[in-house]
């Protein structure tokens, strides 16, 4: 057993490798793994596969040419609810996309984590779900009802990157956030899971309550990394709420000439620790209010 | 007490909006953005107490929460509804959701997804969302902020993201009896699916409305409902509640210029 998985988040990206199908954690503008997608975005990976409940992850991945198909059921930042990067991505016709509802998303994560080709849903029936993506087939019960349902393909993920709250060097994590979304899920459907924690610990030692956030087992987890701030911009129950004055500005960015490269080089291409101090440090950080919704 | 005759256009809309989770039981009642919201809190504070809503993030609360910074009030936690949980409470039909799609056709059908050719969208808006699983599995109703004949398409929406009564889309062995579209709220009347085969109606006019200029702002003909009336104006009790739920007035900002719900001649 491997006694300390911690690695950095370099060392993570570097076992990543173009055309890979990868997941990322959260949802929208909520608790994304924004560091390990900035190691990313300083990478030469590309034409990825991108698997997400879609923030701020998939517009800046898009604003970098580093998507060649989104598998998808949304892109919003939320309290601004188009997502500038995606739909620039989008418009332009060159992003590939399967989009799915967001319940049979969960289901193809599901699929994938429980080893299966697919799971039946009522959902996505009569839908354009079905009309744009051909690959989808149906399927009728063999039993006497003989309701025809979309068959859920699997979801499986190559890696998933994942933010947690806390975790310790055997890969033992705590979601402590108001909604743990579908993260248990991507961690189950993937060959590799990495995960960026806020706090790292050398060993968890948990009271019986608070056992219960852990979401997920740490044979899941591939490889750990200390990110504090790691889902900055995004919104981090109940460390720090999104930094809405720094997502405007990614927003209006957008709409800049050269927005995205005068994004990155201020933001990204200086490396993690020069962007906690752009963004005004730890401190500003954990003071950034809960988002009320 | 509030003045019902300077009720605003939005308040009227929020009462309108509150009739659609009338006798619906217990059900999760998700009104999603501020004016279906407030219609939701209006119905479980008035008619309907049995429905159950939460705090739009994770928790259940027993009464609803206002909207935006909330001050010294603590929600009143009932329990916990995380997205898997919601998920799992549309598929289990326990739900009405009213949400404002960017196309409606006249069949019910729904678009948030894209605008304009798929593969290369005039305008790329938010994915089709929970839309396909909700408006299959559970109650749906709409909100139309600004109902004219690019949100009601003359043929089908650009791209179907939530299903409705077209029998073209439905293949032999698909299960159709939990569709059940109720009502659609505009800002110039509320529609219902009541008619032959779930044909919309307009079922009430909002004042000062007509029904041919309803008519003209849809792309699709519509009927006329045998009990054709006035929508309703807030009562002072629902203003004073419908205030008391929305402390900032973020109501006022739904509609350009937050029109009066009487419209001046």
């Amino acid at each position: 057993m491997a006694l300390n998985k911690q690695k950095t988040a370099a060392e993570v990206v570097a076992q990543l490798r173009s055309g890979m199908t990868l997941g990322i954690g959260g949802w929208g503008p909520r608790r994304k793994p924004m560091s390990l997608v900035r190691e990313i975005l300083r990478s030469d990976l590309k034409d990825l596969t991108v698997v997400s409940y879609g923030g701020p992850d998939v517009g800046m991945l898009c604003a970098a040419g580093k998507v060649r198909k989104l598998v998808f059921a949304f892109a919003t930042l939320d309290a601004i609810p188009l997502e500038p990067y995606y739909r620039k991505a989008r418009e332009s016709g060159a992003l590939e996309v399967m989009e799915f509802d967001e319940g049979m998303f969960e289901w193809g994560l599901r699929a994938a984590a429980m080893r299966m080709s697919f799971l039946p849903t009522r959902v996505g029936l009569a839908t354009d779900v079905l009309a744009k993506n051909p690959q989808l087939k149906t399927i009728a019960s063999p039993y006497a009802d003989g309701e025809v349902y979309v068959a859920m393909p699997a979801l499986k993920l190559d890696a998933a990157l994942i933010h947690v709250n806390e975790a310790d060097r055997l890969g033992n994590t705590l979601l402590r956030g108001a909604d743990t979304f579908f993260d248990h899920l991507y961690a189950r459907a993937a060959e590799s899971c990495y995960v960026s924690t806020e706090v790292l610990h050398e060993r968890l030692e948990l009271d019986a309550e608070t056992a219960k956030q852990n979401a997920f087992e740490r044979y899941l987890v591939t490889a750990v990394v200390h990110a504090p701030c790691g889902a900055h911009p995004t919104y981090m129950g109940p460390h720090y709420g999104w930094d809405m004055e720094h997502l405007k500005r990614y927003n209006a960015s957008a709409t800049e000439e050269g927005g995205w490269q005068k994004y990155l080089e201020e933001f990204v291409a200086p490396g993690e620790e020069q962007y906690l101090t752009r963004i005004g440090g730890a401190e500003r950080v954990g003071k950034l209010k809960l988002p009320v919704f | 007490m509030a003045d019902p005759t300077q009720a605003t256009l939005a308040e009227l809309m929020i009462v309108a909006a509150s009739e659609a989770w009338r006798d619906n039981g217990e059900v999760l009642a998700s009104g999603i953005t501020t004016i279906p919201r407030l219609g939701a809190s209006l119905a479980k504070l008035t008619h309907s107490p049995e429905l159950l809503m939460t705090d739009s993030e994770s928790y259940l609360v027993a009464e609803p929460v206002p909207l935006g910074p909330r001050g010294d009030y603590r929600p009143r936690y009932e329990g916990y509804m995380p997205f898997e949980r919601v998920f799992e409470c549309v598929w289990g039909g326990k739900r009405h959701a009213m949400i404002g799609p960017t196309q409606i056709d006249r069949w019910g059908q729904t678009n948030l997804s894209a605008v304009g050719d798929y593969a290369r969208p005039k305008s790329a808006v938010l994915g089709v969302r929970g839309l396909p699983g909700n408006s299959i599995n559970h109650i749906n109703s709409l909100f139309v902020p600004n109902h004219g004949p690019r949100v009601f398409v003359a043929g089908e929406v650009d791209m179907v993201s939530g299903v409705g009564y077209n029998p073209k889309r439905w293949g032999e062995g698909m299960k159709q009896d939990y569709v059940d579209m109720r009502l659609i709220v505009t800002d110039l009347c509320v529609l219902d699916f009541e008619g032959s085969q779930h044909a919309i109606r307009v079922r009430s006019l909002h004042p000062g409305v007509n029904f041919e200029q309803v008519q003209a702002a849809t792309g699709f003909p519509l009927l006329r409902a045998e009990s054709l009336g006035q929508t309703p104006l807030p009562t002072a009790e629902q203003l004073a509640i419908i205030a008391r739920l929305d402390p900032h007035n973020l109501r006022g900002a739904v509609l350009k210029n937050n029109p009066p719900a009487l419209r001046p001649a």
